[in-house]
């Protein structure tokens, strides 16, 4: 067990969760942000209707959304010719369809608490559509922040979903979650404890980089 | 102050005593086994049957070999059926089973992409195959789990003299639908339980059987009590009860006519105390 804990494979395992998360979580946090700020700051018909979409999307369980995207991208379906699945890049398609109603709900209640006001301030100093969007997000970038660190660690804990896109090919697209649920079903507990011991320590730096933001904030 | 201690810790003691169902009020076994006696539907047909025989009630841990073993070293199960013989005969040597029983036996198969970029499809001999597709370069599958058929692949290639490494072998670590769904995406070999391939085949639309029986792919299932003597709390009696029915005529006729009407094949074999 030792060998596999001090093991390049076990490195590599790290980086490959890191980065497919990270990637998963920037385009989660375009599509979320950007989806936030015009729920938040426009007025327009159907607001409630899509806040209850997305409220609903997020309740969504991870592996409904794992099936989805395996539907989308297997090879007779309709996206089967890009060779997604099985791929790191589904992986990172996946994770941003789970984590973008996060990221667009926790920017819609961030940007509403300040938005008016600030709104009314940068349209007073005649500042255009965009330059005042551009204000509100930048005053509430630490909420903001807050909701990207959320959306990243859903998605680097998220395993069933991404067993079923990634495939869990060693090497490949086997990254933290699912090495834990292989070395259990292979009975070896104490790499699935490692590895959680692992997790926990990823959860806690970005719980301390929230409180971080929130003091920086205050 | 005192009374509400007394509620509190009488509350406290109800709650603890319908978490922790005491053993012998209701007579329970735990079955630790592999996903190929569960997936293909086997124990449905097995299972009731025998509880109402021996009046008790069958809880069943469908996992892979390596974790139906540790969960029962663990003295978390009470009776275990699966196949690995190494695995298991360890399992005894080191005192947490009382003794191994055969039960029956199924087969594996190898199956391959449609176009066949190896040329093994037809041949007869899986060792040959084995070489041939490694030597081609071609993808092949593997489970990579630790479970009797991964057990079964890793000792194939032992045999053949080969250690498959690099991009063209994938490592899956997942159950066995899942590695013959990434097999028929990749276009890759992979070698799978008979009864798996036959429930999943409509899915796996890119893949065909390439190489079939073959002695070598026989694979054998045994049942194993755990040892009261490592775990006092282990239900001995079901456990004795149960491996009496597999072993039974009752037990070993269920097995030989289950899967002929879905499947419109046998699946399993029985051949208790045949060696």
């Amino acid at each position: 067990m030792m060998e596999f804990i001090f093991s390049p494979e076990l490195l590599e395992i790290i980086i490959l969760s890191l980065w497919v998360s990270g990637a998963g979580t920037l385009f989660a946090s375009i599509l979320g942000i950007a989806l936030g700020s015009i729920i938040a700051l426009t007025e327009f018909r159907w607001k409630r209707l899509v806040l209850a979409f997305l409220n609903t999307w997020m309740a969504l369980p991870a592996v409904v959304i794992g099936l989805l995207v395996y539907l989308l991208l297997k090879r007779s379906g309709p996206m089967g010719a890009l060779g997604l699945l099985y791929s790191p890049g589904g992986m990172i398609i996946a994770q941003a369809i789970l984590a973008t109603p996060i990221l667009a709900v926790l920017t819609t209640s961030a940007l509403q608490e300040k938005g008016r006001r600030i709104i009314d301030t940068a349209h007073s100093l005649g500042a255009g559509w965009i330059m005042t969007c551009m204000t509100v997000v930048r005053e509430a970038r630490f909420a903001v922040i807050t909701a990207v660190l959320t959306g990243f660690s859903r998605v680097i804990g998220e395993t069933g979903m991404t067993m079923m896109v990634g495939g869990n090919i060693k090497g490949f697209t086997r990254v933290m979650t699912t090495t834990i649920a292989l070395e259990t079903m292979k009975g070896n507990f104490e790499i699935g404890i490692t590895l959680g011991i692992v997790l926990v320590i990823v959860a806690l730096i970005i719980n301390l980089a929230i409180q971080l933001v929130r003091r920086v904030q205050a | 102050m005192k009374t509400m201690i007394n509620i509190l810790s009488s509350a406290l003691l109800i709650a603890v005593g319908y978490l922790s169902p005491a053993r012998g009020a209701e007579n329970i076994l735990i079955l630790a086994t592999t996903t190929s006696t569960y997936d293909t539907g086997l124990l449905d047909v097995l299972l009731p049957p025998f509880e109402s025989q021996c009046k008790c009630k069958v809880k069943v841990i469908a996992v892979g070999t390596g974790q139906a073993l540790r969960t029962a070293r663990d003295g978390s199960a009470d009776v275990v059926l699966v196949h690995d013989r190494a695995a298991e005969d360890e399992f005894v040597a080191d005192g947490f089973g009382v003794k191994r029983y055969d039960v029956m036996f199924s087969d594996f198969v190898l199956v391959g992409p449609l176009d066949d970029p190896a040329k093994i499809s037809g041949t007869k001999d899986v060792m040959g195959a084995f070489g041939t597709i490694s030597r081609s370069g071609a993808l092949f599958a593997s489970r990579a789990d630790e479970s009797g058929t991964h057990k079964k692949e890793l000792a194939i290639w032992k045999k053949v003299g080969l250690t498959p490494t690099g991009p063209s072998y994938l490592q899956v670590g997942s159950g066995m639908a899942a590695t013959l769904r990434v097999a028929s995406e990749k276009g890759a070999y992979c070698l799978t339980d008979r009864g798996t391939w036959l429930a999943h085949k409509k899915e796996l639309t890119n893949l065909a059987v390439a190489v079939e029986k073959d002695p070598i792919l026989i694979n054998y299932y045994s049942v194993i009590a755990v040892s009261p003597e490592k775990h006092p709390d282990v239900n001995v009696g079901a456990a004795k009860k149960f491996i009496k029915f597999l072993t039974g005529s009752q037990g070993q006729r269920i097995i030989r006519n289950f899967g002929k009407d879905k499947y419109s094949e046998a699946l399993f074999f029985p051949n208790a105390g045949r060696n």
